[in-house]
């Protein structure tokens, strides 16, 4: 996806199917829609920090808190239009994210999984030590209507669908802008080898900071959609669980890649509803019952990645080229392992 | 450069196939079935959304896995059992009453998203104990504007009470500022001159807990106030910080597992206060239940009752023994539908919701509406099981009203005086209850 | 000063819980260079088992003993089914399927052994010692606790730098290719390393259940702190490990017993920035090897 005028075609047909997948489907997969664009606005950031830039990040759920406790404050006491509440939560998240990615310039894999691990228990509880500010565990209420113009019976999952994916396809059209920029070759220099990119005249320390900033400006917009998608922020919504939900998402789709990022968010969505699902129907036993979704997505998450190690993506590639021969742009060098550390 | 085209195209073409494949697989939404008010006899129809002639849906959203599951994943199933009880014996008016309940795993992110397939999915009739404060507050505004019941919330938070704002909801227990203050006056008049120690969770439960607490105790009684977050197991610091205050009562809104570790702290430091407990962490079976272990070690008793001995308590339903007639009820139904739970505080209460329930669709009419149960219940129901009354009136969707003090001794909570009603505000008085306890029907199935 | 010294002492039993499962990312990390996510599970798991036993034979060493037992298999069966197969894979695969094993576990302890909370008998008296009438806030358990892990770290650390298998592990960590050329069998030390990592998880399991009460997610808060603890210290030192707990453990002890009901709120929050402190001094930890200098 090389040149801008192509994304934009690709996002301009992605959004009419979404529009016309909307109408069709029932309210309820109006409400998924909505909820797989969230994920895919935020581990879309996230996959590229990863996996572009080489930084783990275990806590992008607190920079979606960030970013959803202020769409909340903003619309509970200063009524904003939602737009303009959107852009400022996420600025205020980048912001964050430009002061974590300094505080962790120096760090590499598993200390950064550490701080950032830390990070993502630690930042919810804030919550609880201001609770006339920030509503303690009861969280914070949010509002959110159909504007007027589109009529009274326009139902409101479908109008949370739009808005959604409408953000979800910008974030990835400009995440897409900057994956083939010169940014995004800066990342990947980074990555591979930070020594020779340094040489080259790179400025390590702010690519990596620059990564924090953009992962946690599209996590922080997740965020807020996720406070006017569902109605409420409070910390049990920003646990520990949902940061690692967006790195698994972000490594089941295919690390670094963007549509990756939707392959990932469509598994952590719908799998353990399709799995619970299953189970419930069976009639087995209640702790057996509720206890079977668990243990069977954790084994599909293993078998994703023992199957595809490239992620979803990777595995999609893999097929294709079964069928068109192998690409040599897309080829990537085996690289032996060396004593240098990993990412985990 | 036509590759990369045609990998899009297909990624493009994989998402279109897979959202209509999600598509198909999707059950349509039927739209709800005509209302239509039935007469009083005669034949059963479809009256409203979750109802046909032969069933009543109903929804809920349970944590069944996850750290806040263990014990209160006891609730629906004990609920559901009693459900097929009353199906078992001719239903409600010839409806078997279906219970769809789903784990959220108390996450109010998956709440909201259980809250909408049971609603626009599976088209409930009503959201039944919806349990959870954080949990339920992500779905009570989405219910409200969908005009669906939200009937007997599991959870003692005031913010169900909000009839203007919120007027599908309504409570059920007794909610925690009602507990603090009946505590707090039993420990004003029974502990007057000894220094007090407040030990509670940090969130609504232990906050609105001490907020009737304070309206009770007087200020120079206090000596310390301690709080815990309940992912945090250390609390040896805060109980230590409790002992070198001079507390020599310690009154504690915690769950049971942090009842029982207050407990072992206290053991651990040699200090031996009296401990007063909310309702919701002073269920005795679970108690010695999570004691056991340390009883074994610490003498020769047999099991963690000797360890609970004496705490005192605040109940809203009956104690658990034998010469309770609810308790019977209990027992049948237990021994029959739901064997492999234990038989304790977090069942009985699940069953016991579960019959005001029945209570409440008994009186929303042959042919129930949604507003029909709305109003059912605004019209007041009787007390059933619980001790007190219930407050529900057209201005006043709270459940419980009162409590009476207990103790525990061998296992079994003894009733200390009489049933104590009160309200939640900080002048309201408390009062002794004028009525009486109910006995069990004999059938087990409310009468109509 | 004697509320000092009882959050100084029940802050150091805490710490040593927190360091025994760092102790075992440790070894994972020494051993196989990877981040076990599932440390805490596994430790849950044996746990689980132990109680089974102890339930069935009334004897809690035979429990324990069959816990460690359990550690050493659990940790070689993941190791050699799921772990095996991300060698060569990006990193983060392994770490991405030992989440996956976190979940598989607590679902399996859930069906096995149901949700409830599981009460965990303690190896010794749990009632407090006392200095004359003064309690210390500790029992005999807690004495066993630390002693347990301080002595575990410290066979582990000799055993790192004076023994040949030792040897053999940090080699294959370090350099797989260079290992298997020496002659090292780098599959079968990967697997013992693994097997160890087990038995020290099933050890910090039984000596933490007594507090926590066994449940499916009940390690998973303790798996956070110990993973704390253990970049604190520096992933390649088992005594930064200890030292990285005792930190954590007395420090956190001091804000819940001094801040009051402040103090619960901000315990994660003063991990990090404890956690954020040590990493801005030593990125690599607190007794991290001196890095070359990069030109």
């Amino acid at each position: 996806m090389q040149t801008l005028p192509r994304r934009l075609g690709v996002a301009v047909i992605v959004a009419v199917i979404v529009v016309l997948a909307s109408i069709k489907l029932d309210a309820f997969r109006d409400y998924q829609i909505a909820e797989i664009a969230v994920e895919v606005t935020a581990v879309a950031g996230l996959t590229l920090l990863t996996g572009l830039s080489g930084q783990i990040s275990l806590g992008n759920g607190a920079f979606m808190a960030i970013g959803g406790y202020t769409a909340a404050l903003l619309l509970m006491h200063l009524n904003w239009p939602f737009v303009a509440v959107l852009v400022l939560a996420a600025a205020v998240a980048a912001a964050s994210g430009g002061v974590v990615g300094a505080a962790a310039a120096r760090l590499r894999g598993p200390y950064l999984a550490g701080a950032t691990l830390m990070l993502g228990v630690a930042l919810p509880s804030l919550a609880y030590a201001y609770p006339g500010l920030l509503g303690g565990d009861q969280g914070l209420n949010v509002a959110f209507t159909t504007p007027g113009f589109l009529g009274a019976t326009f139902p409101l999952t479908r109008w949370q669908a739009w808005v959604s994916a409408a953000v979800a396809l910008i974030t990835l059209v400009l995440l897409a802008n900057l994956y083939y920029s010169r940014i995004g070759r800066n990342w990947r220099a980074v990555r591979d080898d930070e020594v020779a990119a340094a040489l080259d005249g790179v400025n390590v320390a702010a690519a990596r900071i620059l990564a924090f900033v953009v992962s946690a400006a599209c996590a922080g917009l997740a965020g807020a959609l996720l406070a006017i998608v569902t109605g409420l922020v409070a910390p049990g919504a920003f646990t520990i669980t949902l940061s690692i939900a967006l790195l698994t998402a972000a490594a089941i789709g295919g690390l670094g890649s963007l549509p990756g990022a939707l392959w990932g968010s469509l598994v952590i969505v719908l799998v353990p509803t399709y799995v619970t699902d299953v189970a419930t129907s069976n009639g087995l036993s209640s702790s057996v019952g509720s206890n079977i979704p668990v243990a069977a997505y954790g084994v599909v998450l293993i078998l994703v990645m023992l199957v595809f190690p490239q992620g979803i993506q990777g595995g999609l590639r893999r097929i294709l080229a079964l069928f068109t021969g192998p690409d040599p742009k897309t080829q990537k060098p085996v690289r032996p392992r060396t004593d240098k550390e990993g990412i985990s | 450069m036509t590759r990369p085209i045609r990998l899009r195209w297909q990624a493009a073409a994989i998402m279109t196939v897979a959202a209509l494949t999600v598509a198909a697989c999707s059950s349509s939404s039927s739209s709800g079935s005509t209302p239509a008010s039935g007469s009083s006899t005669g034949a059963l129809t479809a009256s409203a959304p979750g109802i046909t002639s032969t069933q009543i849906l109903i929804g809920s959203h349970q944590p069944l896995t996850g750290p806040a599951a263990p014990g209160y994943d006891e609730i629906a199933p004990a609920s559901a059992a009693y459900f097929s009880y009353v199906n078992a014996h001719g239903g409600v008016y010839g409806r078997k009453i279906v219970y769809k309940y789903i784990n959220d795993g108390y996450d109010p992110t998956t709440t909201a998203s259980v809250v909408r397939q049971l609603v626009l999915q599976d088209n409930v009739y009503a959201l039944f104990d919806g349990l959870g404060t954080p949990t339920h507050l992500a779905a009570v505004q989405f219910l409200n504007s969908e005009k669906v019941p939200d009937v007997f919330v599991a959870s003692g938070c005031e913010c169900w009470n909000e009839p203007t704002t919120y007027p599908e909801t309504f409570g059920w227990q007794i909610d925690y500022v009602r507990e603090g203050k009946i505590l707090g006056q039993y420990v004003k008049q029974h502990f007057a001159g000894k220094k007090v120690g407040f030990f509670y969770q940090d969130d609504e439960f232990g906050l609105d807990g001490v907020k009737g607490l304070d309206d009770e105790i007087p200020a120079s009684m206090i000596a310390s106030k301690q709080s815990y977050v309940d992912t945090n197991v250390n609390i040896a610091p805060q109980v230590a910080a409790l002992r070198a205050s001079g507390a020599q009562v310690i009154v504690s809104f915690s769950i049971p597992a942090f009842t029982a570790l207050l407990k072992l702290n206290t053991l651990k430091l040699g200090f031996s206060p009296t401990l007063v407990v909310s309702n919701v962490g002073s269920d005795p079976i679970t108690l010695s239940g999570l004691l056991e272990s340390f009883a074994k070690q610490g003498g020769a008793t047999v099991n963690g009752n000797a360890l609970t001995n004496g705490m005192i308590t605040d109940e809203y339903l009956p104690a658990l023994s034998t010469s309770d007639s609810w308790y019977v009820l209990l027992k049948k139904v237990h021994d029959q539908y739901d064997p492999k739970a234990p038989l304790d505080g977090n069942v009985f209460y699940g069953m016991a919701v579960a019959y005001t329930f029945v209570q409440a669709m008994l009186k929303a009419g042959r042919n129930p509406t949604r507003a029909s149960l709305l109003s059912a219940i605004e019209a007041g129901l009787p007390q059933g099981p619980m001790v007190s009354q219930f407050a529900y009136a057209a201005g006043n969707h709270a459940g419980a009203t009162g409590a009476y003090i207990g103790i525990i001794n061998n296992g079994v909570v003894t009733q200390q005086g009489p049933v104590l009603v009160t309200d939640t505000s900080a002048s309201g008085a408390i009062t002794t209850y004028t009525g009486t306890e109910q006995q069990a029907p004999a059938s087990g199935i409310p009468s109509p | 000063m004697v509320e000092f010294l009882q959050f100084t002492l029940s802050g150091i039993v805490f710490g040593m819980i927190y360091a025994a499962v760092a102790l075992s990312l440790v070894l994972i990390w020494r051993g196989t260079r990877l981040l076990n996510y599932a440390q805490g599970g596994m430790a849950m798991f044996t746990t689980y088992v132990a109680i089974e036993v102890i339930h069935h034979t009334g004897s809690y060493w035979a429990g324990f003993a069959v816990a460690l037992a359990a550690g050493v298999v659990l940790g070689a069966a993941c190791q050699l089914t799921v772990i095996r197969p991300t060698m060569n894979k990006p990193p983060l695969n392994a770490v991405i399927v030992t989440i996956g094993l976190l979940t598989l576990l607590e679902g399996l302890a859930g069906i096995f052994y149901g949700g409830q909370y599981r009460s965990f008998p303690a190896a010794f008296s749990i009632t407090g010692l006392k200095i004359g009438t003064t309690p210390l806030g500790v029992s005999r358990f807690d004495v066993f606790v630390a002693v347990a892990v301080l002595v575990t770290t410290l066979v582990l650390a000799a055993a790192f730098k004076y023994t040949n298998a030792g040897l053999r592990m940090r080699a294959a960590a370090f350099n797989t290719t260079i290992a298997r050329l020496s002659g090292i069998r780098v599959a079968r030390v990967l697997t013992v390393g693994w097997a160890l990592a087990g038995l020290i998880g099933a050890l910090a399991g039984v000596l933490v259940s007594p507090s926590t009460f066994l449940y499916p997610n009940s390690m998973d808060t303790i798996f956070v702190f110990g993973f704390t603890a253990a970049v604190i210290g520096g992933l390649d030192s088992p005594a930064g490990a200890v030292v990285g707990g005792l930190l954590l453990g007395v420090v956190l002890s001091y804000v819940a017993g001094y801040l009051g009901s402040k103090g619960s709120d901000l315990t994660s929050l003063v991990a990090l920035a404890i956690l954020v402190v040590v990493l801005m001094i030593r990125p690599g930890g607190l007794f991290s090897a001196a890095r070359m200098r990069q030109v």
